[in-house]
């Protein structure tokens, strides 16, 4: 049991570290594989070792999961330490003993041991793989040891395939086991494995079964030591070039090269991608699996395409970058252009070996192979060509599509070439033009139906046609005999040009057709964004984004956001929405709160009928988008998953966009309500308190100058002085009530038709003394109707009007309250000869605390009075408005109010 | 009028007010302006004082902490026509006619001076002092109604004023000084039919105010409580 840590100290202090200093700042937990090149050479013995010896150093360990296979050793060896309960699964009759992820996940131990890393859970488990399990607990913060075969690694399960004649379906994603912090090789030679194996000591798993003997031979094992020996050795030279890297430490790899591995339906796409992973590795470059996307694929059927996407998911397993190009009809073009453009140095294809159906070879007349044309045309790159190892077993599922029938267009061939007759018989009977007019009669039909039904409906028109010139036009006329040599050249001419017409013919058509398909999409996804910039609220916006992914997608969709409490709730759906299992609701919560994708076609979940994305607008998911597919298949595609998240891009920033809106409107209410609460304060405590001054002030002067000091004037002046003040702040309390009460809305005017002169009598006998010191005219017409207002606001209305030209109007000068009956309404201005309002300030003025501020140091207004007015006002639909006074002197305030129908009857 | 009311000695005032300073203030003006008060600060005690000292005036607060000061009002009338002036505040137009509907005689405004309150308070005991021997002619500084003979002078010129007009000046001067609400007007002088035709008082008093050359935007002689009514000026 030699760890190859012993040869690599350097690297190990370095990596050490760093490692320490990620546990300090609380990351991830740490992941240390036990692997071993087969089963039976200790690992698990390995890891439990380990476990105990952290233990006595003070560590909380649990033993989450470990296969003890019924080996006393093992068991015995578990014994100190803490062992999990395991989880219990129904599932087609047997018990399945699982990993209990959420019970390890509340038991939060610092290291749990989980064995078996490739295992496949029972159905119906959150996760369908134990890695991904591995990597949630990780994810949580809790270091994990587990046990891993090589045979298990994805990229080597071909190779271990190759070497034992086992496969075995379970097996771990590269990128997973990249992650490994430790990765401990547990070695064993193989005479001694074989011995252990005589022992009865090794637990052998059911793929080996049948082929145990053929495993576990000599050969094989070393073999298989080998390339355990090698992963692990590269491992640490990987380790070492990641450090390096990190710590920009110069090194002698090769800067942004990239290898690029292009796959097809062609059943040799997973040897490719295998094939690519292994290149990409040992050159240590990253790698872009890349798929053509051209016309003949949108006419698919989904079996073929689905051989394209496995591909594609294998390789995003694999650590791969995927992309999907789309060309018309030069895929090695667009391939070139792509590779160019990322830099790609190295170019991976495939090519069947097997020899080419009849099928195949008549297509490939028109299509030169790519693999043929890259070598050609790809001068500047290295081109590896990988050729199947495999039967192509599902060589023509891919061109199927060919040959369906398509009745239509069979319909046509036949009734075109029947036309396409008839419409020759007048040239046959014209001497004057040649045979070969025939013939180009005879290629317009084909051409018709190729541009209209494809390829397979021209080449039936193409037989069709040769036919039917042979039995009408070539002598002897009908029969399908040709006497004349030149009718045999007229006729193979015409067969050679209508294939070529009719492939033609029928590309346009597919091309045609992809256009089209490309132009809804687009014009879809722009409609969208178009919908969705002008949904003014969340609300919008999200029904928006519901109904356009259901739209887009073809599917039913649901969008889902916590609400205050924190729970996922439904809040739009399309066509509706509607109630989730505890799958599909437990798949949401996930894609909410890992901020990944979850349900179906994903990792987590996969069972659910309902797949999840996470709305994320940056680092926190603003909720999840779910959709629903008739045909399930249809999630798993990703040009329909790449769609899915362009929407739930545009969505999310839209959700965003009208969030920080809605926000902002609210920042900017509170912020006026702050400036407002503020401003009250402040004249509270000035306009409550200036008056309550002078009232105790003289007061107490009274109450005090009882032995005569004060004279019987001086008394009078101190009485009257607090009278005023305390009236003074009277009004202010009104006005404040006032204000309050336009505030809440909680003022209804009780209208009334009323002479304003009564309103105006009433406030001039309220108001005297202030306006004792100014001359008041009152202009009011005789004829001018009633007012259709409350008199007692409209009189509070009046009274701060007047009262304000008072305060600013300096003694002696006149105030004039006029009115005029215009339009329906009665305007009724009070003019004063006073400093008056500046021009931009008029508007203002009716502003609640705004005061003009005067070049002098008169005592400013409250900055309530006019605000009140205004409300007053505004609130019996009148209006009121700062001009300047008659010949631009002084302020005139006006306001609008309406006036009472007439009464026909006076009771007189 | 120069009449004051220590002529008649005695004169009691029931003040129900739960607010101890104006009840202060109170005393000393009514002992100023001649009156004896009593107190009663909860609406209990008013309705019972009220009942059993028979006083010839009661002033009210309307907001009592134990029971609506409209409630008191119909307790008092319940029994007695003792003239019931109500202290409400401003913009309490509802409560006020609310409380004259109920059977109060007039209202002050608070906060109020206290020459006001005397001012109603005299107008509404000269009615009660008054009521034995009603005058056939009523003399308010230029105007004088005689109400025999159905005639109206302003500053010695007869002025001609139509049967409804005249109805309608008498009643405010047969209580010079006195509230008289709208609905009073009108079903006094137009009949209970016109209680809400508040069109044709506002009408009638206009055209009184012209022939008597009074004007509504400086009123001397008739003064409107916006919303509530109309009372004839004192002298």
């Amino acid at each position: 049991m030699a760890s190859t840590a012993d040869e690599r100290p350097a690297p190990e202090a370095f990596l050490e570290e760093a490692r320490t200093e990620a546990r300090q700042r609380g990351g991830p937990g740490r992941l240390k594989v036990f692997l071993g090149a087969a089963p039976g050479v200790g690992k698990t013995f390995a890891m439990i070792g380990e476990a105990r010896a952290r233990q006595r150093a003070g560590v909380d360990v649990v033993v989450a999961l470990v296969e003890t296979h019924g080996r006393a050793e093992t068991a015995g060896l578990l014994g100190p330490l803490e062992q999990l309960p395991r989880r219990m699964v129904e599932y087609r009759g047997q018990t399945l003993s699982e990993l209990d992820l959420d019970a390890l996940l509340a038991r939060r131990p610092q290291l749990a041991l989980i064995d078996e890393f490739a295992h496949t859970n029972a159905p119906g488990s959150r996760h369908p793989k134990r890695w991904q399990d591995v990597l949630e607990v990780l994810d949580a913060g809790i270091d994990v040891t587990t046990t891993l075969n090589i045979q298990h690694i994805e990229s080597l399960n071909d190779i271990v395939a190759r070497i034992t004649g086992v496969k075995v379906a379970e097996t771990v994603p590269d990128q997973v086991l990249q992650r490994a912090d430790d990765i401990e090789l547990i070695d064993l030679p193989p005479e001694e494995l074989i011995k252990r194996l005589k022992e009865g000591k090794v637990y052998v798993p059911h793929q080996v079964g049948r082929a145990l003997d053929n495993f576990f031979s000599r050969g094989n094992l070393t073999a298989l030591r080998e390339l355990a020996l090698r992963t692990a050795a590269s491992r640490v030279d990987a380790e070492m070039l990641a450090y390096m890297q990190a710590n920009a430490v110069r090194g002698p790899w090769p800067t942004e090269e990239r290898l690029l591995v292009c796959v097809n339906e062609a059943p040799v796409a997973k040897a490719l991608v295998r094939a690519g992973k292994r290149m990409a590795e040992r050159a240590r470059i990253p790698w872009i699996v890349a798929t053509v996307l051209t016309p003949r694929h949108e006419a698919m059927p989904a079996g073929a395409r689905a051989a394209t996407m496995d591909a594609l998911r294998l390789a995003e397993t694999l650590g791969a970058e995927t992309t999907t190009l789309h060309a018309e009809s030069d895929v090695v073009a667009e391939l070139l252009h792509y590779a160019r453009a990322r830099n790609v140095s190295r170019v991976v294809v495939g090519r069947a070996r097997s020899r080419a159906s009849w099928r195949d070879r008549l297509v490939f007349l028109f299509r030169e192979h790519v693999a043929d044309r890259l070598l050609d045309e790809a001068t500047d790159f290295e081109v590896t060509v990988v050729t199947a190892h495999g039967r192509p077993a599902r060589r023509g599922a891919g061109r199927a599509h060919l040959l369906e029938p398509d009745w239509r267009g069979y319909a046509l061939a036949v009734a075109a070439i029947a036309v396409a007759s008839l419409a020759a018989w007048p040239i046959a009977m014209w001497d004057a033009i040649p045979g070969g007019a025939i013939s180009a009669i005879y290629l317009t039909a084909v051409l018709v139906v190729g541009a209209r039904h494809g390829l397979a409906a021209s080449l039936v028109a193409t037989a069709l046609g040769s036919m039917a010139y042979n039995f009408f036009y070539t002598e002897p006329y009908y029969t399908l005999a040709v006497s004349n040599p030149e009718d045999i050249v007229s006729i193979l001419v015409f067969l050679v040009g209508a294939v070529f017409t009719g492939t033609l013919a029928g590309r346009l058509k597919a091309q045609v057709e992809t256009v089209r398909a490309a132009q809804r999409r687009t014009e879809t996804l722009y409609d969208f964004a178009r919908k969705i910039a002008a949904a003014g609220n969340s609300d919008d916006v999200l029904w928006a984004g519901a109904y356009h992914i259901a739209a887009t997608l073809d599917c039913q969709s649901l969008i889902l956001m916590p609400d205050a409490a924190g729970t996922l709730e439904q809040v739009q759906g399309h066509p509706t929405i509607e109630e989730l299992d505890a799958g599909a609701e437990g798949a949401a919560r996930w894609a909410f709160e890992k901020n990944e994708p979850a349900g179906s076609g994903t990792a987590t979940l996969p069972m659910s009928e309902w797949l999840f994305v996470p709305l994320a607008a940056g680092e926190r998911a603003l909720g999840v988008i779910g959709v629903r597919f008739r045909d399930r298949s249809r999630g798993l595609d990703p040009e329909t998953r790449r769609l899915l998240l362009a929407v739930e891009d545009q969505v999310a920033v839209a959700i965003e966009r009208a969030r920080l809106a809605e926000e902002l409107a609210d920042a900017r209410v509170s912020a006026e309500s702050e400036r407002l609460r503020g401003a009250l304060l402040n004249s509270v405590s000035h306009d409550l308190r200036t008056p309550l001054a002078t009232v105790i002030g003289t007061v107490s002067t009274l109450a005090e100058g009882e032995a005569g000091t004060l004279n019987a004037a001086d008394r009078r002046e101190l009485v009257l002085t607090a009278l005023d003040e305390a009236r003074r702040l009277d009004r202010y309390v009104q006005n404040l009530l006032d204000m309050t009460r336009l505030g809440h809305g909680a003022l209804s005017p009780k209208r009334a038709p009323v002479e304003l002169g009564e309103i105006v009598g009433r406030v001039r006998s309220d108001l005297a003394r202030i306006l004792a010191g100014h001359r008041v005219e009152v202009a009011i017409p005789r004829d001018l109707p009633m007012l259709d207002v409350d008199p007692v606001l409209i009189g509070q209305a009046l009274t701060n009007v007047l009262e304000n030209a008072a305060k600013y109007a300096p003694p002696g000068t006149t105030i004039l309250l006029s009115a005029r009956a215009e339009g329906g309404e009665a305007a009724i201005t009070v003019a004063d000869q006073g400093p008056g309002i500046p021009e931009g300030e008029r508007e203002r003025v009716f502003d609640l605390f705004h005061r003009v501020t005067q070049g002098d140091a008169r005592p400013a207004g409250t900055g309530l009075g006019l605000a009140i007015v205004r409300g007053l006002v505004e609130a019996h639909g009148g209006r009121v408005k700062a001009q300047a006074g008659a010949g631009g002197r002084g302020a005139a305030i006006t306001l609008r109010l309406p006036l009472a129908a007439t009464p026909l009857d006076d009771g007189a | 009028m120069t009449e004051t009311p220590a002529e008649t000695p005695s004169v009691r005032i029931l003040v129900v007010e739960d607010d101890a300073p104006i009840r202060r203030f109170l005393k000393i003006a009514l002992a100023s302006g001649g009156y004896d008060s009593l107190e009663a600060d909860r609406g209990r005690a008013g309705i019972e004082l009220a009942a059993t000292s028979a006083p010839d005036c009661v002033v009210l607060d309307l907001g009592l902490p134990d029971m609506d000061g409209k409630a008191v009002i119909a307790a008092i009338r319940g029994w007695s026509r003792v003239p019931i002036l109500v202290l409400s505040v401003r913009d309490a137009e509802g409560e006020k006619i609310a409380a004259l509907d109920a059977g109060a005689d007039d209202y002050v405004t608070k906060p109020f001076a206290t020459g006001e309150l005397l001012a109603r308070l005299r107008a509404l005991l000269r009615n009660r002092l008054d009521r034995a021997a009603e005058p056939a002619e009523q003399v308010i500084g230029p105007l004088s109604v005689n109400f025999a003979n159905r005639a109206v002078r302003m500053a010695g010129r007869e002025v001609k004023l139509t049967r409804k007009e005249f109805d309608v000046l008498a009643l405010l001067a047969r209580h010079p000084g006195r509230l008289i609400a709208h609905r009073q007007f009108l079903t006094t002088v137009w009949g209970p039919a016109h209680a809400d035709d508040t069109h044709y008082l506002r009408i009638a008093i206009g055209h009184i105010r012209d022939k008597l050359g009074d004007e509504a935007a400086d009123p001397r002689l008739i003064i409107t409580e916006p919303g509530v009514g109309y009372r004839l000026a004192e002298a």
